[in-house]
């Protein structure tokens, strides 16, 4: 067990943890949030995905000391603090982009990477950044169109 | 964050006889104290279905709180739910909120399945407001000293000349405990204000802002993690462990055994990942029974003994093929295929003052009360489970047996919340998946091109393991407990292997055989059952029968339907495509059927074209006509998903396994379509709200696959029979 820092959404928290523990398992036990969602701990899914930096990056097998002193953002942290939501979130609202949402964290950190990176990107290239994500359900179509009409500047 | 009650909203329900207490979505356990009473009535209370009040209730604030036995699956059920009762009170949907299915609280209405739920749930709750509102009025006319047709109702509120009441100032904190009866009006089909628009889901605000939703949310004060440690194969018994110096091992509590069932209880969760790993390596297992080897599928599947039953059979087939002109015949099949839930399956339970309490994303807490109260052989009047939604199942996945699972260690450490969560290769591994399949047709033709008579025998294992039938063995670590409850056979119930197995068309010969075989894997029901793989093989059919009858795909169908609705699907779809221009190496092909040839009608059309040397799908196009329909953007949603997931299905999808067990462990081992791949969509609502409503979710499955499969042909001119189609 070690003490390590991680800032998340702007806060500093210091946590004691195996060093080894995966971020997700940090962000979602002892800092109780819920946007990262396990889904296969192997990096395949995204469901997991946390920015760091600009960077969409699956959270499962990325082990907390490395990210200590980093600018980590959840979904959670994309909401401003009077409560209006990212526009990429809100464009997941207006095209209704889900059904059973899990994988939507994901798709959404996929979402606000592409436009603070690369906010000119085409749809062939949307769907590329979004390879890793899996939905079950279906939804695809529906959340290029929010992600293809929000990152724009 | 912790979870406390909603404020001030409930305390009206104590009354009656009517129970709720302090529930809600992520209710407060505190309540296990203050209101050990009120508590006690969820053991032995079920609500009455017939009852108004058991649906429906008026919050103190006049607002409306709708109670359902079903679940949502991201579906879009509750938004459905709530826009039927809206619409009959004329209030707004922001107005209401819905309590998904909770033993004791909800009305009992069995599983989530069958596309069942609008028929059943929506109208339930349709009736029950339509009810309210007739009675609400009657005692505002009593109130006001006003003839009922004085009244205006208006924003969930009732205005007569001077003065204006809230449902909650009428009833006085009162609810209505009549039974329901049929209203003289339904507002959902007279006036549709609410019902039939694209009404926004009030959840997806929920999961945006990363807000507690899913069951994968919950947290409790003290609550401890588990995990189970799995044989290496399905059938196997646990020899022995090495449990040398476990006490030292980080945030460890507990080990539960019960004969070969095994699982692990630790403070922290990732401890419990760890140690899983780690009691993985030091059990040793008897294998008692590997898994079969074989070449060919089909040869494999007509091996098996089966139990062969004649489902059908219409007129004379031996004279009609004799007096043939053309006689074609053909073999499909298709694989086992898996749900897949992108969150792997998880449950809360916590075993306290010898009640025990579960929280999961079962498809039917009521059902599951009962099968979990025979496997740990306590009174179903101990068991509260409480249904939160889950990642998508698609059906029958592991929601059941990781509560069974948490249920088991629960009894074994009292006091404590223990949450367990399966892994991504336990989930992959150990789900009911769907069947493989095997469907034979042969056809005859007269001179004209008309179909004269069709023999058809299909061979499946059974689509439904569900622990509904109260059976343990149905829930996975009931077949390892000491008790040892035999692990189900195959076979079984056929509803789901015979589900589409009738073509809609109108054939006046016609003979239906299946075989009802027991496979090597765990199966169960998944989206639409066999209704999939029936519509894939019918449909494929049909476009092989067209060809030789020298008839356009649609006209030859067309011919043969004398079901307008049919009809009328069909020819949307062809208004749809008939721009459709397909460019060398790209074929255009479609699928029909009637869900259950009973729910909703749903055409397909798909452009198939290759990329990087394996089919790929360009564009699809979908019709759907589920009656009345009651929000345009859920049914558009659901279709086009069923689409996308049936498209992967037929595609990819294909579990594979070896001796000794499942080697489709993960998303590379089991690929599905991700987004470079995924086709552009279109979709048309056919809305018909002079006809009931049906359920639609699993209607895009079938018809889907045969477009597929269809098109492709067309693209290549060979056609594939055995699914997946990139092998």
């Amino acid at each position: 067990m070690e003490t390590i820092e991680i800032k998340v959404n702007g806060e500093t928290h210091t946590i004691t943890a195996d060093p080894n523990t995966p971020l997700l398992y940090v962000l979602r036990n002892e800092l109780e949030l819920n946007g990262p969602k396990f889904g296969c701990g192997l990096q395949q899914c995204g469901a997991c995905m946390v920015l760091i930096g600009s960077q969409a990056q699956p959270s499962c097998m990325l082990p907390v000391s490395a990210v200590s002193g980093k600018d980590i953002r959840t979904l959670e942290g994309l909401v401003s603090k009077n409560g209006d939501l990212h526009k990429v979130q809100q464009a997941f609202i207006d095209e209704q982009a889900a059904q059973c949402g899990y994988c939507m964290n994901g798709m959404i950190m996929q979402g606000v990477s592409i436009s603070e990176q690369e906010p000119e990107a085409d749809e062939r290239r949307i769907r590329e950044r979004l390879q890793i994500n899996i939905c079950r359900c279906g939804t695809h179509c529906r959340i290029l169109k929010a992600i293809k009409k929000s990152i724009a500047p | 964050m912790k979870y406390s009650n909603k404020p001030g909203r409930r305390n009206f329900m104590k009354q009656l006889g009517s129970v709720s207490i302090g529930f809600s979505l992520f209710g407060s356990l505190s309540c296990l104290t203050e209101n050990e009473k009120e508590l006690a009535m969820v053991f032995e209370h079920t609500p009455k279905n017939e009852r108004i009040d058991s649906w429906l209730q008026v919050l103190e604030d006049g607002s409306i709180e709708i109670y359902t036995g079903k679940m949502e699956l991201g579906q879009g059920i509750s938004i459905a739910i709530m826009q039927v009762a809206a619409e009959e009170l004329n209030i707004p949907v922001s107005r209401i909120a819905i309590h998904l299915a909770e033993t004791g609280i909800t009305p009992d209405e069995g599983i989530t399945a069958g596309s069942r739920s609008i028929e059943t749930s929506a109208m339930s709750v349709r009736q029950a407001a339509a009810c309210a509102r007739e009675i609400l009025m009657e005692i505002a006319g009593t109130s006001m000293k006003l003839p009922v047709n004085e009244l205006v109702l208006e924003d969930g509120q009732i205005r007569g000349r001077e003065e204006v009441k809230n449902f909650h100032e009428l009833l006085q904190g009162n609810q209505i405990e009549r039974a329901a009866y049929e209203p003289k009006e339904y507002y959902g089909k007279t006036q549709r204000n609410i019902v039939g628009k694209p009404v926004k889901r009030p959840d997806l605000e929920k999961m945006v802002r990363g807000e507690t939703f899913y069951i994968h949310d919950m947290r409790f004060p003290e609550m401890v993690h588990a995990r189970v440690v799995r044989p290496p194969v399905y059938g196997a018994v646990l020899q022995s462990i090495r449990q040398e110096e476990l006490d030292l091992e980080p945030g460890f509590l507990k080990l539960v055994r019960s004969g070969s069932f095994l699982g692990i209880i630790t403070e922290g969760e990732y401890q419990a990942v760890q140690l899983q790993q780690k009691m993985t390596d030091r059990c040793k297992w008897y294998v008692t029974k590997e898994l079969p080897q074989y070449e060919n599928l089909t040869n494999y599947i007509k091996s098996l003994p089966a139990d062969t039953q004649t489902d059908v059979e219409n007129g004379n087939l031996a004279e009609a093929q004799q007096n043939a002109q053309i006689t074609h015949k053909a073999v499909y099949s298709k694989p086992w295929i898996m749900h897949g839930s992108n969150g792997p399956s998880c449950a809360i339970a916590l075993f306290d003052k010898e009640k025990l309490h579960i929280w999961c994303h079962s498809q039917g807490v009521y059902p599951l009360r009962e099968t979990i109260a025979k496997m740990l052989n306590i009174p179903v009047t101990d068991i509260h489970i409480k249904g939160v939604p889950g990642s998508g199942c698609y059906g029958h996945n592991p929601a059941d047996d990781v509560a069974a699972e948490a249920a088991i260690m629960a009894m074994e450490f009292p006091g404590r919340h223990i949450r367990l969560q399966w892994m991504r290769q336990e989930e992959h591994a150990w789900e009911p998946y769907g069947t493989a399949m095997l469907m034979e047709h042969k056809a005859t033709l007269d001179s004209t091109g008309k179909i004269t008579s069709w023999n058809y025998e299909l061979w499946s294992d059974t689509h439904s393991t569900r622990p509904a039938n109260g059976d343990p063995a149905n829930l996975l670590p009931g077949r390892y407990l000491d008790k040892g409850f035999e692990a189900p056979q195959g076979g079984g119930w056929r509803g789901g292997t015979i589900r589409n197995a009738e073509p809609l068309y109108s054939l006046d010969n016609f003979k239906l055989t299946s075989h009802s075989f027991s496979g090597p894997l765990r199966v169960s029901a998944l989206r639409s059952l066999g209704a999939y793989a029936n519509i894939y093989g019918i449909e494929c059919f049909m476009n092989e029968l067209a060809a030789k009858a020298k008839a356009d795909p649609f006209e030859f169908r067309i011919r043969h339907l004398n079901d307008e609705r049919a009809i009328n699907c069909l020819k949307e779809l062809q208004r749809m495509t008939t721009a459709v221009n397909p460019e060398s190496g790209e074929g255009f092909g479609i699928g029909f059927a009637r869900y259950k040839n009973s729910a909703s009608y749903c055409a397909v059309a798909a452009l198939v074209g290759f990329s990087e040397n394996k089919p790929a799908i360009k564009h699809m196009w979908g019709v759907i006509e589920a009656g009345e329909c009651i929000n345009s953007d859920g049914l558009k949603n659901q279709t086009e998903g069923g689409m996308i997931q049936s498209a992967s299905w037929t595609l990819m999808e294909q579990v594979t396994f070896d001796r000794e067990h499942i080697t489709s462990t993960d998303w590379y081992s089991y690929p599905m379509l991700r987004y470079p791949e995924i086709p552009k969509i279109e979709v048309t609502v056919i809305d018909r709200p002079d006809l009931p409503p049906s359920g639609a979710g699993e209607s895009a499955q079938g018809p889907t696959a045969a477009a597929v499969t269809n098109a492709l042909f067309k693209a290549t001119g060979s056609r594939i029979r055995d699914l997946p189609l990139s092998k």
